[in-house]
């Protein structure tokens, strides 16, 4: 249980997906001018990771390591998270209109998210058990939520104040970006593992 | 367009990273020195020239409805070699660069290129197009990490693979480590774009009033 906590507010907070380790930085950039649409895209990006990360770690536990094939992990993790992503677009169409409705345009560009490949290579570099898998998926795709929801609710205010013509746009959401990040690096003083009474 | 300048214009006037705006993470991820930047540079630009040539190759047997799969997988494929070579032949490098050599395969720019120049041009020119994107990815990288190499270390061109310490231009104690961590990549990337902003715009004002 302790190791599960430290791994999911590792996640979160002191190796944040997007601002320390940054993994999924298009769509933090890309989708974060308004605050719903942010939230849209975290709640599909939680989704997904989850499931990728739990499908992913049985494929790799099931066929690639049996077979000697762990060569193959980028092409078949890759194919696997551009199918599931299909297959859950097409499940959330037919069982719940509004959902995918909210959903819907983010679902396909979360094949190309390098968040959620890289915590599924992550976890096999980590070598995590399956519930281990399994909270590191959720905790990376809370990390990214945390970080995109309060980006893109500092971007909204940012539309009423005066930047410098040739910051305006990207520049200034990077320069954001990186304040934003130097606050979380503020956690990296937490000893979760003392916390959580894992040594 | 002729392959001179399909291969120059990635370099400067559509280059990448600082003009289109594409593959951020690999660019904030590993500009950390100029030895990493190199490495992950030219491991792209080899990427990026195989699946180019190869889907323009295929571009009049690929169905249109299922070409996105067809492209993961080329370019998968690519990746995987690129990742097993580098491996072999410089592990140091391969063991620094860590996840983000597999992540090529979702790197925004390779996939940008498939789909909007490889997919219909011809061999020549996809190939043209591959190897100036690939290096304006790499000169792109390499200015950024230069930047943060000098500031956060003190010294320049580190290559510990081949043992070579760089040369150091100031003291250890005067290094601003903020340079190194992620910090300092979001705050010199945007400042570094601001700066060319500046310049473009200053050009065009120049162009317009000349």
């Amino acid at each position: 249980m302790g190791k599960l906590l430290v791994i999911f507010f590792g996640g979160v907070l002191l190796n944040n997906f997007i601002l320390s380790r940054f993994l999924g930085i298009c769509p933090f950039i890309g989708i974060s001018q308004r605050v719903e649409t942010a939230a849209g895209m975290s709640a599909a990006v939680i989704f997904v990771m989850a499931l990728a990360s739990v499908v992913t770690w049985f494929f790799q536990h099931m066929f690639l390591i049996p077979l000697g094939l762990e060569y193959l992990q980028t092409i078949c993790f890759i194919l696997i998270i551009a199918t599931l992503v299909q297959l859950v677009e097409m499940v959330i169409q037919k069982t719940s209109p509004p959902l995918y409705q909210a959903l819907g345009i983010y679902l396909p560009l979360i094949t190309t998210n390098c968040a959620v490949l890289g915590v599924t290579l992550l976890n096999v570099t980590e070598n995590y058990n399956l519930l281990e898998a399994a909270v590191n998926g959720v905790a990376g795709a809370s990390g990214f939520a945390v970080a995109i929801l309060l980006f893109a609710a500092i971007r909204e205010r940012m539309e009423l104040s005066e930047i410098p013509e040739s910051l305006k746009g990207f520049p200034i959401a990077l320069i954001t970006a990186g304040l934003m990040s130097m606050a979380f690096l503020g956690f990296a003083g937490f000893r979760l593992e003392a916390l959580f009474g894992v040594m | 367009m002729s392959f001179k300048s399909e291969f120059t214009k990635g370099i400067i006037k559509e280059n990448p990273t600082f003009r289109l705006l594409l593959g951020m993470c690999p660019t904030l991820a590993t500009s950390l020195a100029v030895s990493n930047a190199i490495g992950m540079g030219l491991a792209a630009t080899f990427v990026l020239v195989g699946s180019n040539v190869i889907i323009s190759a295929l571009r009049r047997v690929t169905p249109e409805k299922i070409r996105i799969p067809i492209f993961i997988v080329v370019i998968a494929t690519f990746v995987t070699t690129v990742d097993l070579i580098m491996a072999a032949f410089v592990p140091g490098l391969h063991e620094v660069l860590g996840i983000f050599i597999p992540l090529i395969v979702v790197n925004c720019i390779i996939f940008a290129r498939a789909e909007a120049f490889a997919f219909q041009h011809g061999v020549m020119d996809s190939l043209a197009d591959g190897l100036g994107m690939g290096l304006g990815f790499t000169l792109a990288l390499s200015a950024l990490s230069a930047i943060r190499e000098l500031l956060g270390t003190g010294t320049i061109l580190a290559f510990s693979d081949f043992g070579f310490a760089g040369f150091r231009i100031f003291d250890q104690s005067l290094a601003a480590v903020m340079a190194i961590l992620p910090p300092g990549g979001f705050i010199t990337l945007g400042l570094l774009i601001g700066l060319l902003n500046w310049v473009a715009n200053r050009n065009k004002k120049r162009a317009q009033e000349g």
